[in-house]
């Protein structure tokens, strides 16, 4: 899965969550819970979601690892990495 | 025979429309079951039956607006013997409605076009996802629309165009949220209490017990502050129940109204259910389930005026303290602030601890700071010791 493929789930997952953003707007820098006005429950079924979808294992501790767009497909992108080996 | 009727979903509602039956005649009701979905100011709502029983005969057509306590259905309870002459279907009643409450931009579909046959499931999609019944060909039995013949629809429509609900309305929301508070403001004599809870116990307690959970089972601290108030309710009736006419009636049952914001400017605090009685994972279960239905506008009829209690957090990215209104006919509201690190003072020594500020916003007419006092305090305790939440 490339960069892109990741960035292109995110910005699914996160439209499901906030439909009305323009996730091509989004700065790929920004704190997603500011930037998209999320809580911790939409944060919550976000992370359910990737988990679903893409079957990497992403626990609490690590949350601030996807605090922005950028992070989180850097986070997602070594977690699949991993997971392959 | 028993009537299904306009329920009142609130004291500022006259009435509502008819937007979907999910049964019909000859189906089996149980109690709790949805049977029919009514638009209202509040979105759309799942009216539940009180009874058990066969539906003996549907009395308002689709789109009807009645006023609350219009009889809709007749349900025979089992034993009954079926009724031999049926009644005439009642003309829709109409009447007239304050133009404020008319929702401003009608949503595209609300529910099916009188002459169209679609089944439930496919209706239901079609609202979802904003499709007008009327530009689909339907291939099922005798031209019907089916869930696929949506579905296909569905797919093929462009991505980014989703709009977060067909069923909310946020401006008819305002107004209802506007006249709950107010009359609030207007009649209930509210007093101000706000109490510091020391919650490092319980942050700790839920970092260790998410750790071993998969996404799906984790829980928020959202619902330890529900569980927590919950069982203090429980313990002062005061604060958990409904005032009506001049008198107030504390509830058998605890059910927390849940705030929940709404994208783009909404709030609703439906009701989870015996709160007081539910397991930690299964209120947190539960609490997503109704935050997540609520978002996307399908609330329950019971759920809408059922709360004895409601609860408000404004999570970890608010401010510390909230002062609350009370939704009337309720008699208190719990806030929550934000957690936040504070220099605390344990055993004679200073440290850094999780704090929360808690604060209870009641009703004079039925309640005094004293007893609000201890309530919260029960609360502060509670947090204390979470393994027994």
């Amino acid at each position: 899965m490339t960069e892109v493929d990741i960035r292109k789930v995110l910005h699914e997952e996160l439209n499901n969550i906030a439909p009305e953003v323009d996730m091509s707007t989004v700065d790929p820098t920004a704190e997603l819970r500011e930037a998209l006005d999320i809580d911790s429950m939409d944060f919550l079924n976000l992370i359910t979601a990737i988990h679903h979808r893409l079957g990497i294992d992403i626990p609490e501790i690590d949350y601030p690892k996807l605090a922005t767009l950028d992070k989180a497909i850097a986070y997602i992108g070594s977690k699949l990495q991993a997971n392959k080996k | 025979m028993a009537e299904f009727r306009m329920p009142s979903l609130g004291a500022d509602m006259e009435a509502g429309t008819l937007v979907e039956w999910l049964v019909k005649p000859g189906d089996w009701v149980k109690r709790g079951d949805i049977v029919a979905v009514v638009e209202t100011q509040k979105g759309a709502i799942e009216i539940e039956s009180f009874q058990t029983g066969q539906v003996e005969q549907v009395l308002v057509n689709l789109h009807s607006k009645v006023p609350v306590g219009t009889p809709l259905a007749l349900i025979r309870t089992e034993g009954e013997p079926s009724r031999l002459t049926p009644l005439p279907i009642a003309p829709a009643a109409p009447i007239s409605i304050p133009r404020a409450v008319t929702p401003r931009s009608a949503p595209v579909a609300l529910g099916t076009p009188p002459g169209v046959r679609a089944s439930p499931a496919a209706r239901r999609l079609a609202l979802e996802n904003s499709i007008d019944l009327t530009t689909i060909v339907g291939t099922g039995p005798a031209g019907a629309i089916t869930y696929a013949d949506v579905e296909r629809l569905a797919s093929a429509a462009p991505v980014g165009k989703k709009k977060p609900s067909a069923w909310l309305n946020l401006d008819a929301m305002r107004t209802a949220i506007g006249a709950a508070m107010a009359r609030s403001k207007r009649e209930i004599p509210h007093y101000y209490l706000e109490h510091q809870v020391d919650v490092s116990l319980c942050e700790q307690w839920l970092v260790e017990k998410n750790a071993k959970l998969p996404p799906d089972s984790r829980l928020l601290i959202a619902a330890v502050w529900i569980k927590s108030v919950a069982l203090a309710a429980r313990r002062f009736p005061a604060f958990n129940g409904f005032y009506h006419d001049n008198k107030f009636e504390p509830a058998p049952a605890v059910h927390v109204g849940v705030a929940i914001a709404i994208r783009g400017g909404g709030l609703a605090a439906p009701a989870l259910h015996d709160a007081d009685q539910l397991s930690l994972s299964d209120l947190m279960s539960r609490m997503r389930d109704l935050v997540q239905r609520t978002r996307a506008g399908r609330i329950r009829s019971s759920e809408i005026s059922d709360a004895t209690i409601t609860v408000s957090g404004l999570g970890e990215r608010g401010v510390e303290t909230l002062y609350g209104v009370i939704y009337p006919p309720q008699v208190a509201i719990v806030g929550f602030g934000k957690t936040a690190e504070r220099p605390w003072v344990v055993d004679g020594a200073i440290g850094p601890r999780s704090v929360v500020n808690v604060t209870l916003c009641g009703d004079h007419r039925v309640s005094d700071g004293h007893a609000g006092a201890l309530f919260l305090a029960e609360i502060g305790k509670l947090l204390q010791d979470p393994d027994k939440l």
